[in-house]
């Protein structure tokens, strides 16, 4: 394997990757409303026409309170789960933790239908409280497998050391444990947030009439003159989710250098 | 007084405060998860009413889901489409998580990875609308390749169909191959390719004998994880195939919400379950070689 042939494979495979998003902005900034090549000329009239629908508003005000709420939920749930794995064993640790981890791997469609019957049986309206609760399913995988990391690199003497010091186990946790896997907890809650923000099937199928960001979008996708100004508002979410993302990253690694690990790669 | 201390003894056993810590976390997922996708099961052995559904038993659905022609053709389409989507994935991935685990300087893995995961983070509606624009007939490609004069007129071969089905996903997918795979080979210890090539295997010879072997646990995973959700996906045929080419997701969501036939749609959606299950347990099977001596 020649490292000059797979180097440039990858680059190859790099832009395949961002292609995509490299078109983005550019009819983003284009003043035509149609999305296709030649470009016409240079306009932010879309990013004012965006911000300028009242629908849009709202759904980005549902969207924050769904992914604030998921993203703290989830972590709460994933700080439970990843404390009691990596600290305990205990007999069912395995088929306990698969259920919980399942919806990392189940189509979301399966997901949200079955939490669809149940809602519509127990006779539970749909609103953006249903929203969270699947969300709060989905995000709560990756919540454990951001802290089970965090938490799996603490020093278990540090926390016998404070027993020996005359702690109770809750002011060990609170003052030993806490601030030790802060970092975790922050990029965990910064992730979860972000695929709340993205995730469209849950959102679309348990919000009745309330729309969330991803459910506004898919909705004007149906109308061609809508689309440039979705292409603005794209742009914007791929800044502000980079930008988040540089962030929960900066915090995981401030979390390993404390904890005096080696930076061994990415979230997942 | 026996019980009590029996009792007291599990208590402050360990596995107490295990159960005690993990509790919130699997009843949350016992009662949001396992609860509904148990009356999914319930309801696939019921009958359908008129906007009800009647606790009788039968086997009616199953026998539908599994005649009927159109069931099965978009069964055999979701198939199709996410084992492609997978073959794709992982292959195109392979190379790259080898480049970044091997030849990339350690300090600089995390910034490589960085890069391969951030347009990952990007809305997956807009991405996949994106591929639509890309993709599409008079998109990115057919204006590039007809004002350069290679084409007259628009390709139809790589729009709104399953090829671009394909296409699409693979994109959506492709971190969830790389990582996996990077992790995978992240854990091989170097040393074992050194003698290899000591014992005098060539460079081919010790990535085909030492390597691949103990990067498979990272593929087997990579797979599993690019092939089970695909075969759900529901944005990418309502996008890009406009509603047209419909996979197992947007039948479900036909049958359980336009036509209110829950009994129906949930014995398609278990049977997809099934489906995937089975395939990814045979799959498992087949690689258990490589996979012995795996926590």
């Amino acid at each position: 394997m020649k490292s000059s042939g797979l180097r440039i494979y990858t680059i190859a495979y790099l832009i395949f990757l961002y292609a995509p998003i490299l078109l983005l902005p550019l009819f983003a900034f284009n003043d035509s409303k149609v999305i296709a090549f030649p470009l016409s000329g240079f306009t932010t009239n879309w990013f004012v026409e965006m911000w300028a629908d009242a629908q849009l508003r709202n759904a980005l005000k549902n969207s924050l309170i769904v992914a604030s709420s998921a993203a703290i939920l989830a972590t709460g749930l994933g700080i439970f789960a990843a404390r009691a794995t990596t600290r305990f064993s205990f007999p069912g640790k395995g088929p306990i933790l698969g259920l919980v981890m399942l919806p990392l791997v189940l189509p979301e469609m399966i997901v949200a239908m079955a939490l669809l019957i149940v809602l519509l049986a127990i006779g539970i309206p749909l609103s953006i409280f249903t929203i969270i609760l699947g969300h709060v399913l989905i995000c709560t995988p990756f919540a454990i497998a951001i802290l089970s990391s965090a938490f799996q690199s603490l020093d278990q003497s540090l926390e016998e050391a404070a027993y020996d010091l005359g702690e109770s186990p809750l002011s060990t946790f609170r003052l030993i444990i806490l601030p030790l896997v802060m970092p975790g907890i922050i990029s965990s809650l910064l992730i979860s947030f972000t695929i709340s923000l993205d995730e469209f099937i849950i959102a679309f199928f348990l919000g009745g009439s309330e729309t969330t960001l991803s459910v506004y979008i898919f909705g004007q996708f149906r109308f061609p003159a809508k689309v440039p100004a979705i292409m603005a508002l794209g742009t914007i979410l791929v800044l502000l989710s980079i930008s988040l993302l540089a962030s929960a990253e900066f915090f995981r690694r401030r979390g390993l250098a404390r904890s005096g690990t080696k930076n061994t790669g990415g979230f997942l | 007084m026996d019980l009590r201390t029996r009792w007291g003894r599990f208590r402050n056993s360990e596995a107490a405060s295990g159960y005690l810590l993990v509790s919130p976390t699997a009843l949350y997922a016992i009662l949001l998860l396992a609860a509904p996708l148990g009356m999914i099961v319930l309801y696939s052995v019921f009958r359908d009413g008129y906007l009800t559904v009647i606790p009788a038993f039968t086997m009616d659905n199953y026998v539908e889901t599994w005649s009927s022609p159109i069931y099965r053709a978009i069964m055999f389409r979701s198939l199709y489409v996410s084992m492609s989507v997978t073959l794709v994935t992982v292959l195109l991935a392979y190379p790259v998580a080898y480049f970044v685990s091997f030849h990339v300087d350690p300090s600089r893995k995390s910034l490589w990875l960085f890069l391969i995961t951030i347009p990952f983070w990007t809305s997956y509606l807009i991405r996949v609308f994106l591929w639509k624009v890309i993709l599409g007939y008079n998109g990115v490609i057919n204006s590039a390749l007809m004002s350069v004069g290679i084409i007259d007129e628009p390709l139809t071969a790589i729009s709104y169909n399953v090829q671009a089905f394909v296409v699409t996903l693979a994109h959506a997918y492709a971190p969830f191959a790389i990582l996996p795979i990077f992790v995978a080979m992240e854990k091989i210890d170097r040393s074992f390719l050194e003698a290899g090539q000591d014992l005098g295997e060539s460079r081919l010879m010790t990535f085909w004998r030492v390597t691949l072997p103990l990067s498979m646990p990272g593929v087997v995973a990579a797979t599993l994880i690019v092939f089970i959700p695909t075969i759900g996906d529901y944005v990418t045929p309502n996008l890009i195939g406009g509603g047209k080419i419909p996979m197992i997701a947007n039948m479900i969501e036909n049958l359980m919400l336009v036509r209110d036939d829950k009994p129906l749609g949930s014995a398609i959606a278990v049977s997809a379950m099934l489906i995937v299950t089975l395939v990814s347990l045979i799959f498992l099977f087949l690689n258990r070689r490589f996979l012995k001596g795996q926590k």
